[in-house]
């Protein structure tokens, strides 16, 4: 497809809170760029209960906005359909239309599923992954061995109302009588679609592949039963690839079907392909995101973590490993609006107020949150309810990756051999795989870290909840555009591609932080970095403090690091690193805070030092901090 | 731009309403379109799949799945007793010596018999569902085995938050002022069976003296998170509620804290003091937005039930709208501007901003995000 058939492509994200567009447009002598944003609230709820009014409100935005832009009323990209209601103009004719429109959705809950296994750490965790890698909520995983009752299994599965359940269990010609049981529970419980009793639920088996005849007997009757590859053939080895694909056809076909106006926008997604006008698939917004994760790994060659922090749910991403092993893990109950009660609930009231720069009435910082909570679409006008949402936004974000950690492991089961070498190596199967030392890139997006008034904040929040450690590179989703692009790249990955690397990444900066014990007031880190403006920044740093050094996006400074004694910054032990430190808008952030263990005072030296750092760090205005 | 939309939540003296009355799944309803109905009356009912269990015979015969099916005593779809065989092994050399069987444990009917895993599936009776009209009304739409519209004339009340489920009852207002905090020493015999309406905040005296008395609702401005908790035993995560027993249904139309019950609101419910009300504290805010609603019916003609269409609330010039967060939460205001470029609000946001009058008298600019539209 060449440029100039694809000048002008309108792309929105329906997430549960807000409809998100953006115009990404062909610019001669500069390529794809986004050039225009606009949003507004999701309307997938009574009184409206259709999907699409949102994304004509979100376009009318952008519509508006180009006109202003570009100084020409003539832009519209809007027209009335065939029923007089308002639809996006596909194909474009001058300035009338837009050439491709796409779309990603987390409206209505996202994709909700439930998984079963045999084995839970076994096949009900592969399961499990495969469910998240297509982008689903798991509302719960069921296996033989997960220490319920049967009964309790069964009305477990009856309660739960889930989009479509992915069944797994037993090697190929492994255990037929458990992967067969499970069939019977399901079919014993008679699950419900959470979306009209209309139709059939879907399931999809995905395990031992002897047992497809039984299953088909047992399961094929009562719901829409779909066989797929197993995604465990052998203890050995994950398919998770033909299971998702799976999850994603079905999610068109039925899900999204079922969901308020969804039959209209899958009419509306379209583009050129290969010059005939073709029906794009909406994606589920995680999926998208997990597709720029997983290409931002493979052409840099990096371990890369990725957060997506929305208003319901925080998502995390990670590749790790020479294999490029990925996995996403949901927090289905941590995010910024809808779920922020959860967040106070689950990281408890001191956790938060640990990160608050100044004293706070406790009751109303409850009611604020509850409030919140309520009202999800508010924004923070005053400073010091920023600051809070900050807090707790570094709380959600701490509490999700430990969720992630502990999903992202090493298949388990597996028979290993070892040979001396090994034999002092402490690591088994199911250990994690995320190294927070070999981690190349940290990535944010999501509206509270995209979003934040000063860059600067965005770094900090990734750093205290993260502690990165040794030397990572920090970067965010400019605008929250990642599942914008991510289904894009399924059309276009040109466009894509030009656009990421141009208008959503923002490099912010590397974090330089050493790990292990150390008293107070004794060196953690010597720096050396001969800046690209020529100056040189010289320091041997203490225990407990940060430093931010000024370095240009697009620069790099040649930097000497030397750990204090018993530390390491990623050389082993005590070893110097020299190397190139990657410049961004934030800049370079030497953080001695201490990792591995990272301590927040609890007496009254917490507030001063909070100030401290924050003031160092230029995160907010001064006269807050004083 | 001189108008944009905004969320916002209903408070009208008069309203054409059609409430969907639906059972969990298929079932038969009891009434026709066209009769008139009470809150109380029932409308449709189903029954429920009963509880399953799981009995493996296999097992308990000490035989392999296979051979189960020469053991049993019943066959599937078969009603059966507690206590009945369901199996029984031939005993030691088909002698009948040491003889194991398999008794039912419940009354119900046996649901299957797998010969892979030798597991049989016993299902409990029947569980009946009922589905009342919960509010008066006509009912103008049938939807065979489902369910039923009820159609009325009502004023009507969004609430922001809620918890406990339907309850219908006489209203009744305990304070004179929408400021005025709802105290325990307010209630007394005369508020039993009826739904009760306060001020700015409901205190948790006030609630436990409620739910002993036998009132049926409360309706209030604010009520303090804590004594939610304290009611109900855990922090609210995630705003599903509605399914709480709490003996009391509570709605609240400003948030959380002590915020001054809206004026319009307050002349509303003190107006129709004495008339009947439906109402439910049910509040999902994700995933297809359900909140608390009053009910309260109005005599009508057949002719007077037209829907207005439904549309997004407006905001432009002169639209009354809330304030919903700090500064000047709770505050009504008047929309004087909708200024195109962004602005850059206390917190260093740039935002999309409105210029208000407020009620006060202070003129200032809001991030739009932060006003409620209040619809008339």
């Amino acid at each position: 497809m060449s440029s100039e058939q694809l000048k002008r492509i309108i792309a929105t994200d329906c997430g549960s809170t807000t409809t998100k567009a953006i115009l990404i447009e062909y610019i001669e002598g500069e390529g794809y760029r986004q050039t225009i944003r606009g949003e507004a609230p999701t309307t997938v709820e009574e009184p409206l209960n259709d999907v699409t009014r949102g994304v004509v409100n979100a376009v009318q935005e952008l519509q508006e906005l180009a006109r202003l832009k570009y100084k020409n009323n003539d832009i519209t990209f809007l027209h009335d359909g065939p029923n007089g209601e308002k639809e996006i103009k596909i194909p474009r004719d001058g300035d009338f239309g837009v050439d491709a429109y796409v779309s990603t959705s987390s409206a209505g809950g996202g994709l909700q599923m439930m998984v079963t296994g045999v084995v839970a750490n076994m096949t009900g965790e592969s399961a499990e992954r495969a469910a998240l890698g297509a982008g689903a909520i798991v509302m719960d995983v069921v296996a033989s061995n997960d220490k319920r009752m049967n009964h309790e299994k069964i009305e477990r599965i009856r309660e739960l109302r889930p989009d479509m359940i992915l069944m797994a269990g037993g090697v190929d010609g492994g255990t037929i009588k458990h992967v067969v049981e499970m069939a019977e529970l399901v079919s014993a419980a008679d699950p419900r679609p959470r979306l009209g009793a209309a139709y059939k639920l879907p399931i999809i088996f995905a395990g031992n592949q002897s047992a497809k005849e039984a299953i088909q007997e047992t399961l094929a009757e009562k719901v829409e039963l779909i066989i797929t590859e197993n995604i465990r053939p052998t203890l050995e080895n994950e398919n998770l690839g033909p299971a998702r694909d799976k999850i994603h056809d079905l999610f068109m076909e039925h899900v999204m079907q079922q969901a308020p106006g969804y039959h209209k926008l899958m009419e509306w997604t379209r583009g050129p392909i290969n010059g005939k006008m073709t029906n794009i698939p909406i994606m589920p917004t995680p999926a998208a995101v997990g597709n720029i994760m997983k290409t931002i790994a493979k052409e840099e060659n990096i371990e890369v973590l990725g957060v997506d922090i929305g208003g319901a749910t925080t998502d995390v991403f990670s590749v790790f490993t020479d294999e490029y092993i990925f996995n996403r893990t949901v927090s289905a109950n941590l995010g910024m609006s809808y779920s922020i009660s959860n967040v106070l609930a689950s990281a408890t009231l001191p956790n938060i107020i640990r990160w608050v720069p100044f004293d706070i009435n406790e009751s109303d910082l409850r009611n604020m949150i509850k409030n919140k909570m309520i009202r999800p679409t508010t924004i923070p006008a005053l400073l010091e309810e920023l600051i809070l949402e900050q807090a707790i936004a570094k709380e959600a974000l701490r509490l999700a990756f430990i969720q992630h950690k502990e999903f992202a492991v090493s298949l388990k089961g597996m028979q290993q051999t070892r040979d001396i070498s090994q034999a002092f190596d402490q690591s088994t199967s199911g250990a994690t795989i995320v190294n927070m030392m070999t981690l190349d890139l940290l990535v944010g997006s999501g509206g509270v870290l995209s979003h934040a008034p000063r860059r600067n904040q965005t770094a900090m929040m990734l750093i205290d909840a993260f502690l990165p450690e040794g030397v990572t590179r920090l970067a965010v989703d400019s605008i929250f555009m990642m599942p914008h692009l991510g289904v894009l790249a399924e059309i276009n990955t040109t466009a894509a591609t030009e656009v990421f690397n141009k208008d959503c990444m923002v490099m912010l900066g590397t974090c330089v932080a050493p790990v292990g014990k150390c008293k107070k007031d004794t060196i953690a880190l010597t720096a050396e970095i001969n800046l690209p403006d020529g100056t040189v920044f010289n320091e041997a740093i203490p225990f407990g403090e940060v430093r931010l050094i000024p370095c240009e996006l697009g620069k790099t400074a040649k930097a000497k690091l030397t750990p204090g004694k018993g530390l390491d910054i990623g050389a082993g032990k005590n070893e110097a690193r020299e190397m190139e430190l990657v410049g961004g808008i934030v800049g370079i952030i030497l953080d001695t805070r201490g990792r591995n263990p990272f301590v927040l005072p609890s007496d009254s030296s917490r507030i001063p030092l909070l100030k401290k750092w924050m003031k160092e760090f230029k995160v907010y205005p001064e006269h807050i901090l004083n | 731009m001189a108008q944009a939309y905004s969320p916002g939540l209903s408070v009208t003296d008069n309203i054409v309403l059609r409430k969907p009355r639906i059972l969990p799944l298929k079932g038969t309803v009891l009434v026709k379109k066209g009769d008139k109905v009470k809150a109380e009356d029932l409308v449709a009912e189903t029954f429920l799949p009963g509880n399953v269990l799981p009995i493996n015979l296999a097992n308990k015969l000490g035989v392999t799945a296979n051979l189960v099916i020469e053991y049993l005593k019943v066959k599937p779809g078969q009603q059966i007793k507690k206590g009945d065989i369901l199996a029984e092994s031939k005993g030691l050399f088909g002698l009948g010596l040491f003889k194991s069987k398999v008794v039912s444990p419940i009354d119900g009917e046996i649901e299957s018999i797998s010969q892979h895993t030798g597991q049989a599936l016993l299902r409990e009776p029947k569980i009946p569902v009922q589905i009342k009209a919960f509010l008066d009304g006509i009912v103008e739409e049938v939807i065979p085995d489902e369910g039923v519209i009820i159609e009325n004339k009502s004023a009507y009340i969004q609430g922001i938050f809620g918890i406990s489920g339907e309850v219908t009852g006489e209203l009744k207002v305990l304070i004179k002022d929408p400021n005025d905090v709802l105290t325990d020493d307010l209630i007394d015999e005369s508020c039993k069976d009826k739904c009760i309406v306060g001020g700015s905040m409901v205190t948790l005296k006030a609630i436990k003296k409620a739910i002993e008395l036998g009132v049926k609702g409360i309706i209030c401005g604010g009520i303090d998170d804590q004594d939610i908790k304290a009611l109900l035993g855990y922090d609210i995560g995630v705003a599903i509620t509605g399914h709480e027993k709490l003996g009391v249904s509570i709605l609240i139309t400003e948030g959380f804290g002590k915020i001054k019950m809206a004026d319009k609101t307050f002349e509303l419910l003190k107006r129709f003091e004495g008339k009947k009300t439906s109402m439910h504290g049910k509040t999902q805010i994700r995933a297809g937005v359900i909140r608390p609603e009053v009910i309260i019916p109005l005599e009508f003609q057949d002719s007077e039930l037209i829907a207005h269409e439904t549309s997004m609330p407006l905001l432009e010039k002169g639209t009354m709208v809330r304030v919903i967060r700090q500064p000047n939460f709770g505050i009504i205001g008047t929309v004087t501007d909708l200024p195109e470029e962004l602005h850059t609000v206390e917190s260093e946001t740039r935002v999309r901003v409105l210029e208000a009058e407020l009620e006060n008298g202070k003129k200032t600019t809001i991030p739009r995000a932060n006003v409620e539209v209040i619809e008339t």
